[in-house]
């Protein structure tokens, strides 16, 4: 089974601080992580090569730095890893990233599954899992919180909504997203990090790709940013003390409005 | 292929484009920015800052599609079994007042199975038309026929904006049909205007977890699609007897095909309440100190009328279910009134509930980041505060 799976690199949002002089973002020393979301994409595909057999591979656009998401990826069980990154593509909103990633994995060696987060930390769109699918014309399930069953032919998932979930079968080749709640992911092994370190990443640049050189970055981009400002921040408010009955008597004055 | 550029006898060399980048790309150099395009990433943030019109980023101009073809407000109104979803009314509320300012009517799309009465529901919550396709495959939500028939409808109809709710339908749902009609799509708006000139939306979303926001257009595509998230825009009020016309739709038998099957529906009891839809949470952090202490927050939730919210630490210490859980793993949640107890508020929490309108925290720790968004802060132990906010509140509530 060939597993792919789409991550991307983002600043660590522990890290986002704001000048409380100046109100904007302090970038110095701002880690670059692997998003959250694909972590839990990244486990699945491996748990699904252990469960299969196959191969997986991370897939990532980027700048150049975007390399050590894919070698973490590898310390954490992936096979191989392809970096797409050129200038070309910068602007990509969802709709030019998802072509591009389309693009790329149309150059890979077949697919079956494919798999991504179900969003990133940064953008948080859940734009781009459903646009590669679309770009491609193959099926997909968002929010997976379980592959029940899988052969290499058809899976049997499930979606979570927001009642409870959906119990779905799918013919291969698809994508899912991925929740938090499918699984645990496992630690780097020294084995893989060892393996991370050596590990050669494939690097691929616009002409790699067989693309409509007008549909990548801001060009194919149908959004555009026109304004960026700070939003207001919010302030503490009202401390309010006193024994316990008294704090609450005093809430349920204060909250009276909004308890109705 | 697009490009940035400094028109250096424009630029004063005030740094507020330095400011506005949030890669690091800008830096001065003999007072004029200099741009580092290995860091650059051509989002604009500088363009839109600066107030010299010293940078602009050039773009390779594709073919415009007929925009003045397209004209109309569209939401796409979700239903489940038949039921239409509360989000539905929240957008049209909002549509209602775009539709207004750009001069054109509002059209809600309904996609199912024997919805003829809820369509004709659709017109009192502002609805001034109705695009019907019912049909059997349409009765629960399956991605290839729903986006089949709202492409179709889109190519047809061609409204000018299509409005549709960030929830697990929506957001699976609009990023297919932005893909196959070439069109922008913003996720998550927390505010929608129109440039009525140029008629362009206005959208704007936080970015950054929320420390920035932007505002983003689509100039050269149609429809302007823009999905926005439960609670954030207010309802349509109901007006009885407004009619909508209703324009029903039918397609040929493969429109309807679907390569996936929906098998089962499974509906949890733990999530019966939606935290997304809540108008009060209670929520509880690692400070409830076990499992015991959490269910306090159940009853308070049930005295208030409200869902129960958690933190991060409190799901991870399984004290109650993923599906409660409030941040950036878990949900964003914009209620009228949220209680935090015994939550630090990390910033991975804050993410998920800092646009609450009304914020109360409870916290042992006076130094706890939570007070630096919280209207009304208690320092004091949970487990004393919230059992007599419980008695004090059935009290007031008559309970």
């Amino acid at each position: 089974m060939n597993i792919i799976v789409c991550i991307k690199q983002v600043p660590d949002t522990t890290d986002v601080r704001i000048d409380p002089v100046t109100n904007t973002l302090i970038r110095e020393g701002v880690k670059s992580v692997i998003n959250p979301f694909d972590a839990y994409a990244i486990e699945e595909a491996v748990r699904l090569k252990e469960r299969c057999g196959g191969k997986v591979t991370a897939l990532t656009m980027g700048p150049p730095q975007a390399e050590a998401a894919l070698k973490e990826a590898i310390g954490l069980g992936c096979d191989e890893g392809v970096l797409v990154s050129d200038r070309k593509f910068a602007g990509s909103d969802t709709w030019a990233t998802s072509y591009t990633l389309a693009c790329a994995i149309e150059k890979l060696e077949g697919y079956d599954v494919i798999l991504c987060g179900k969003q990133a930390s940064d953008g948080d769109t859940a734009q781009v899992g459903p646009g590669i699918s679309t770009h491609l014309d193959i099926p997909q399930v968002t929010y997976v919180k379980r592959i029940a069953e899988i052969t290499d032919k058809l899976a049997k998932v499930e979606r979570m909504t927001e009642e409870g979930y959906d119990v779905v079968e799918i013919p291969l080749p698809c994508l899912f997203t991925v929740v938090k709640e499918i699984n645990t992911p496992r630690m780097p092994s020294l084995k893989g990090m060892m393996r991370a370190k050596s590990a050669k990443i494939a690097r691929w640049t616009a002409e790699d790709l067989d693309a409509d050189p007008a549909a990548l970055g801001l060009d194919g981009s149908p959004t555009r940013v026109v304004k960026i400002f700070t939003p207001e921040a919010r302030k503490g408010g009202e401390m309010i003390s006193g024994s316990c009955d008294e704090v609450a008597k005093e809430l349920a004055e204060l909250l009276k409005g909004e308890v109705v | 292929m697009a490009s940035i550029k400094v028109h250096l006898e424009k630029c004063t060399g005030c740094t507020l484009c330095v400011k506005a980048c949030a890669f690091g790309a800008i830096h001065m150099a003999d007072r004029k920015a200099v741009i580092d395009m290995a860091k650059c990433t051509l989002c604009g943030a500088c363009v839109a800052a600066c107030k010299f019109s010293a940078i602009e980023i050039e773009k390779a101009g594709g073919p415009k599609k007929d925009l003045a073809a397209y004209k109309d407000v569209w939401v796409f109104c979700e239903q489940k079994k038949g039921v239409i979803q509360s989000i539905s009314f929240e957008l049209l509320g909002e549509g209602r007042k775009l539709a207004d300012k750009l001069g054109v009517k509002l059209c809600a799309v309904l996609l199912g199975h024997g919805l003829e009465d809820a369509a004709h529901s659709l017109g009192a919550r502002g609805a001034d038309k109705v695009y019907l396709v019912d049909h059997p495959a349409l009765k629960a939500y399956q991605d290839d026929p729903y986006t089949a028939v709202l492409v179709a409808l889109v190519e047809e109809f061609k409204p000018e904006v299509l409005l549709c709710g960030a929830t697990t339908i929506g957001r699976s749902l609009i990023s297919r049909v932005a893909i196959k009609t070439n069109a922008g799509l913003t996720a998550d708006c927390t505010g929608l205007d129109v440039d009525i000139k140029e008629r362009l939306l206005l959208q704007t979303r936080p970015a950054f977890g929320g420390n920035i926001m932007a505002t983003i257009i689509a100039p050269n595509h149609r429809p302007q699609m823009a999905t926005v998230r439960h609670k954030v825009m207010q309802e349509a009020p109901v007006q009885p007897g407004r009619l909508a016309e209703i324009v029903s739709k039918v397609y040929p038998e493969a429109t309807y095909a679907s390569r996936t099957k929906l098998l089962d529906t499974v509906e949890e009891l733990s999530a019966t309440v939606n935290i997304s839809e809540a108008d009060i949470i209670v929520a509880g952090g690692r400070g409830m100190g076990s499992k015991e202490n959490f269910a306090l927050l159940e009853e308070l939730a049930k005295v208030l009328g409200g869902a129960v919210g958690a933190s991060r630490s409190a799901v991870d210490a399984d004290w109650i279910g993923y599906s409660h859980q409030v941040g950036q793993t878990g949900k964003t949640v914009v209620p009228k009134l949220y209680i935090a107890c015994g939550i630090s508020g990390q910033i991975q929490h804050l993410i998920g509930m800092q646009s609450s309108r009304t914020i109360v925290a409870i916290n042992k720790d006076p130094d706890a980041p939570i007070f630096k968004v919280a209207t009304y802060g208690i320092v004091g132990d949970v487990n004393e505060i919230v059992p007599a906010m419980i008695k004090e509140f059935k009290r007031a509530l008559n309970k």
